[in-house]
């Protein structure tokens, strides 16, 4: 965490989880008294591959610090072929938003199973982890949108 | 080459293949080219020269009757791209190849110091500038459009017939610039970003000029995207305006140069666009937009063993 930074700060973390394969992957994680932080604030979404790049720069623009994507394993869509898609499309659009200097640990994408609900678990952890370490995103949020 | 273009296309309206002809006329100034659809009766103001730079494809969406249209090299990259992506139908086009040398920037003439340009005139290499104050002459190569300097190269593709001989103009790597941004840390990227992006009036022109967004709906001009149609009122929207813009074509833009063209801000727009060029070629294979008809653009298409987005952390080394 830098230096200036106010004490009371919290990541705001957005998890964008594939209704098939990581919502329920979530789901585990809570019924398995798993936990993972509280500041992660999951969208289902009906596949990976449904997740807009605009959605992901309107997270950040709304006062995400961190924004994650999770899906079912590459082979394992439940529209078999959708992660293939939005994984060229996030590798792309994460490639722009480093090009513009924009930290690139801000964003990630993880295959988390319906079945993975402890790799869910770690995977909030360790990517809050980063982000906390990184700081407030003050390079891609809105002014007008912070309270 | 005039000369020969308009005989060419006399031949053939008479031989029926066309009643229109998709060309340039002069504009406001006279060294402006605007685009124009000519027919018999005003064909004699058809213009091919040197500042012909302006890209014509894109006027031919929605077209239903056939047209015959001039296209220089780069031009027939975004015509095909155009076709593949059925927004043109290449049956209503006769497409005829027109040479080209490098198209000249009239605003790098006014850099030299050259002011009040009335006209200008071309022989061989030397441009001899008519001004208010008496003429100058300027080096032809001096005072290209930067697109012409880093042109994909002079073969026409997919077209009909080609007329006259391309002379090579690329003297800069395309990819030099994004390299060097690439090897910047993150907070310089940021400061060059910003300061360029910050120029932006948001008048749009780069998105209208693109002959790759040619949705009928633009997501910028749905007012609930905060960014639609208005001077930026916050860091953001120029962000995300050029994000979504150059993400929009990433795959399709044929690099042909109009968007920083005509820009009145001289924001770098293809610095964007060819970044993404650039990671597609080294993630994906080389692929060149319009390069073929009916190719498959590689954001719709995968392989089972693409890398992950991961890579993107890799790849940037511990720079931030
Ligand atoms: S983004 Fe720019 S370079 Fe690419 S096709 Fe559109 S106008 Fe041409
Ligand atoms: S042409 Fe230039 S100023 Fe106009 S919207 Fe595009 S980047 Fe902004
Ligand atoms: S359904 Fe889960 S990634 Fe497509």
């Amino acid at each position: 965490m830098s230096m200036n930074q106010n004490p009371d700060w919290k990541p705001t973390i957005v998890a964008f989880c594939c209704n098939w394969c990581s919502y329920a992957g979530a789901d585990l994680a809570g019924s398995g008294r798993m936990s993972y932080p509280a500041n992660v604030k999951i969208i289902r979404i009906p596949c990976s591959c449904r997740l807009n790049p605009l959605f992901v720069l309107r997270a950040f623009q709304r006062g995400a610090d961190g924004v994650i994507l999770c899906g079912c394993h590459p082979g394992d869509c439940h529209y078999s072929t959708g992660n293939y898609y939005a994984r060229r499309r996030m590798t792309l659009l994460f490639s722009m938003l480093d090009y513009l200097g924009i930290e690139r640990g801000r964003t990630r994408v993880e295959w988390v199973s319906a079945a993975e609900g402890a790799k869910f678990s770690a995977t909030m952890n360790d990517f809050a982890k980063t982000i906390y370490e990184l700081g407030e995103n003050k390079k891609l949020g809105d002014l007008r949108c912070k309270e | 080459m005039q000369g020969m273009i308009l005989d060419r296309v006399r031949a053939l309206m008479s031989e029926g293949v066309a009643t229109r002809v998709l060309g340039w006329e002069t504009g406001e100034f006279p060294y402006d080219r605007t685009p124009k659809f000519f027919n018999e009766s005003n064909l004699e103001n058809l213009k091919y020269d040197s500042f012909c730079g302006c890209n014509l494809s894109k006027y031919l969406v929605n077209e239903s009757e056939k047209v015959i249209a001039l296209v220089k090299p780069c031009d027939s990259y975004s015509l095909t791209q155009l076709c593949t992506e059925h927004r043109v139908k290449r049956e209503n086009v006769y497409a005829l190849g027109v040479a080209c040398r490098g198209k000249i920037d009239v605003n790098k003439i006014a850099a030299l110091g050259i002011k009040g340009i009335t006209d200008v005139e071309e022989d061989g290499d030397t441009l001899t500038v008519h001004t208010l104050y008496g003429d100058k002459q300027v080096a032809r190569k001096d005072v290209l459009l930067n697109k012409c300097m880093s042109c994909k190269g002079k073969e026409h593709k997919n077209v009909d017939e080609v007329i006259g001989e391309s002379e090579d103009t690329s003297s800069v790597e395309r990819f030099d610039m994004v390299a060097e941004l690439e090897a910047m840390t993150p907070d310089q990227r940021f400061a060059f970003w910003r300061n360029e992006l910050s120029k932006c009036i948001r008048c749009n022109a780069c998105r209208n000029v693109c002959p790759a967004c040619t949705c009928v709906k633009c997501v910028f001009d749905n007012p609930n995207t905060g960014v639609q149609n208005k001077a930026a009122a916050d860091d953001f929207e120029e962000n995300m305006f050029h994000i979504i813009r150059a993400f929009h074509v990433a795959g399709r833009c044929t690099d042909c140069g109009e968007c920083s063209r005509v820009c009145p801000q001289g924001i770098p727009l293809h610095l964007l666009n060819r970044k993404f060029i650039k990671d597609i070629d080294e993630l994906y294979g080389d692929y060149v937009a319009g390069d073929e008809a009916d190719q498959r653009h590689p954001l719709i298409n995968f392989t089972k063993t693409d890398c992950e987005p991961s890579i993107v952390h890799q790849r940037g080394g511990d720079k931030g």
